[in-house]
């Protein structure tokens, strides 16, 4: 089984975010890149998969800072195989042309699964893994908490809202977007890592141009900026609950008395 | 059948090469002083006398199964009371989190700590281009070492909690003001600055202390000064004791010795009385840890402040009960409750409060924070003020 794990470097929002001169993009300047953490679930899913049914991991990501911390990071964990994109990144790349890229590196990996994050905190579009499952020609299923494989066939949990979660058999192969895997994702210590930097080994694939076709547009970014501010009730329990009361009926929420 | 019985031997090594003396790890007599001083000993199930017997005896899987090694806080109570001077603390007690941290057995709240300690080089996972934040608000300004041109007198290495924390900077605003009263020519690191690794190596992650002494060692390297102050009991401890190790020799000292050495200097400044009883919290870090035995310079200090009473709390000096924080504690609180359903810094509370003490004074920046939390969670609010030596001083100073 081999299950190939794609993942995104997504600003970090440790450091403040601001918008470049142009206001329709972030400034990149002091921007510090971070493992989208979906994807950092995905990883964790992956390796969960492999220590009960074997096979191997290879983790995908683009040349980006920070990447080779995540490369080798997954390599300390366990990865079997670690690809770096080489491309311009550096601008940011929109999902579509993200999907058409991974698709074309993936396609030649001939994976069972492929799991990546159901969606990164800079666009929540959610749209790499389906688009990437199209480009495959393979199902997708998004929102997964969970998988079990075995005898070529996969369980997938799929979460709803209201706590409702579903269990799908899916064909293999096939694309997942993972909401989280089963278990946090794990602790690695700096020791493994770093014997990990000196053993393991960085595949480097040219992504060619990219082909950005197909996505919106960016018009504008702007910050979001408070209007309203919330009322605070004070007083005691009694008046409280008072004013609580008449504001809900003020607001149509609560039948009127009588 | 029957299975004979094998030492672990991979771990068995890993403990002794892990400090310098552990080979005494072999001189154990079973005497017992250590479960018996260890303030959660009740509650482990391989206190380190146990430990010791489990690894001579082969039988190491009962130890990795069972979770409660992460109630050991790094107090240095059982290294210190050893006949045989066993490294009980550096030694055996952290090798062991290493083998639960290589099983994945961490608490979550811990591994986040060490995470952001990779990631940023602070446990509280804020940004390293904040980590002088904390003085913005001073006058003069306080000047970062990349921007200082001539030599000075003290380099102060700050540490994490003391940069970030924002009940812990406030001691170190009150610092400052000591220092520029002093006429002390001083400089901080800032963004420079990396956590100095003593609770993450105590926790277990040996090799995060290394990357980060390094990292310290070579910007420390790089700037003149005539000392290093710092106003972390941790960074004093593990610069002290552990960076020479990693290849990294630079002299520390604790911020109460610096003013300990100045107490002429600085008693014509105390303009203002502290009339109250005040009890001392000695930390474990600079107290009994690797017989650091800073006991006296603090005290010295606080009798300095006219109209101070200082009184003795029943465990003091090498007796010192540690507030919980130390080799990661500081985040297995909820771990710790789970466990015990009791809180080591509310028995220290309750020390200070029993000592007739209106104010406790504390040298470590974890302290404030986890004995105000104490309090609040004791209902005694009221009844006890928490200072740091240095907010004592400065309000003592202040025009």
């Amino acid at each position: 089984m081999h299950i190939v794990v794609p993942i995104k470097l997504a600003p970090d929002l440790v450091e403040d975010l601001e918008i470049d001169a142009g206001g329709a993009a972030l400034d990149r300047t002091f921007l510090r890149l971070i493992i989208n953490e979906f994807d950092d679930h995905a990883i964790e899913q992956a390796f969960l998969l492999k220590e009960r049914g074997g096979g191997q991991v290879t983790i995908v990501a683009p040349d980006l800072e920070g990447a080779d911390d995540v490369l080798y990071t997954a390599a300390a964990k366990g990865a079997d195989r670690l690809i770096k994109l080489i491309g311009d990144f550096s601008a940011g790349v929109n999902c579509h042309a993200l999907a058409r890229t991974l698709a074309k590196v993936i396609g030649d990996l001939h994976p069972d699964l492929v799991l990546t994050g159901v969606q990164a905190h800079d666009d929540l579009d959610g749209a790499v893994g389906p688009l990437l499952a199209e480009h495959l020609g393979m199902p997708y299923l998004g929102y997964v908490a969970g998988l079990t494989v075995s005898d070529g066939k996969c369980m997938a949990r799929k979460e709803y809202p209201g706590g409702l979660v579903a269990e799908m058999d899916v064909a293999l192969p096939a694309v997942f977007g993972i909401q989280a895997a089963e278990k946090p994702p794990r602790y690695v210590v700096t020791s493994l890592i770093t014997q990990a930097m000196k053993s393991a080994t960085i595949e480097e694939i040219e992504t060619g141009e990219f082909d950005s076709g197909g996505a919106a547009a960016v018009e504008r970014m702007s910050r979001l900026e408070a209007t309203t501010h919330a009322e605070m009730i004070e007083g005691s329990t009694d008046q409280v609950a008072d004013k609580l009361v008449a504001v809900l009926r003020e607001r149509g929420l609560l039948a009127p008395r009588g | 059948m029957t299975t004979t019985p094998t030492v672990e031997r991979p771990f068995y090594d890993r403990v002794m090469e892990a400090v310098p003396s552990g080979e005494k790890l072999k001189l154990c007599l079973q005497c017992g002083m250590c479960s018996g001083i260890c303030p959660y000993g009740f509650a482990m199930n391989f206190p380190p006398q146990s430990l010791i017997a489990a690894v001579r005896a082969g039988d190491l899987d009962p130890v990795f199964e069972s979770e409660t090694v992460w109630l050991c806080v790094s107090c240095f109570a059982c290294a210190n009371v050893c006949p045989a001077q066993i490294p009980l603390t550096s030694g055996l007690m952290a090798s062991l989190k290493t083998e639960m941290l290589l099983r994945r057995k961490v608490p979550a709240e811990l591994q986040t700590a060490l995470e952001n300690t990779r990631r940023y080089g602070n446990t509280l996972g804020e940004s390293p281009r904040k980590r002088s934040a904390w003085c913005q608000s001073i006058t003069p300004a306080i000047p970062l070492m990349a921007q200082t041109k001539e030599p000075v007198d003290v380099l102060w290495f700050v540490g994490d909690y003391a940069s970030y924390h924002p009940r812990a900077v406030l001691a170190s605003q009150a610092m400052a003001r000591i220092f520029q009263a002093l006429g002390i020519r001083f400089g901080i690191l800032g963004p420079e600055e990396n956590s100095d690794g003593d609770v993450q190596y105590l926790a277990g992650e040996r090799g995060l202390l290394e990357i980060l002494a390094q990292k310290n060692g070579k910007v420390l390297r790089k700037y003149k000064y005539q000392e290093i102050v710092t106003t972390d009991p941790h960074a004093y401890n593990v610069i002290k004791h552990e960076y020479p190790g990693v290849g990294v020799s630079v002299p520390i000292k604790h911020y109460t010795q610096f003013l300990a050495e100045r107490i002429e200097q600085i008693k014509p400044l105390l303009r203002h009385e502290h009339k109250a009883a005040v009890t001392y919290h000695d930390p474990c870090a600079i107290g009994r840890a690797n017989k650091n035995n800073i006991f006296e310079e603090p005290r010295l200090v606080l009798s300095a402040i006219p109209g101070l009473e200082l009184v003795e709390m029943a465990h003091n000096r090498a007796t010192s009960i540690c507030c919980g924080g130390g080799g990661g504690g500081n985040w297995l609180d909820g771990f710790a409750w789970q466990q015990t359903h009791t809180r080591m810094s509310e028995w220290r509370i309750q020390e200070a409060l029993a000592s007739g003490a209106q104010t406790l004074a504390v040298a470590c920046p974890y302290e404030a924070p986890r004995f105000e939390d104490a309090l609040k969670s004791l209902g005694a609010e009221n009844k006890l003020v928490v200072k740091d030596i240095a907010e004592l001083l400065a309000d003592a100073m202040s025009a």
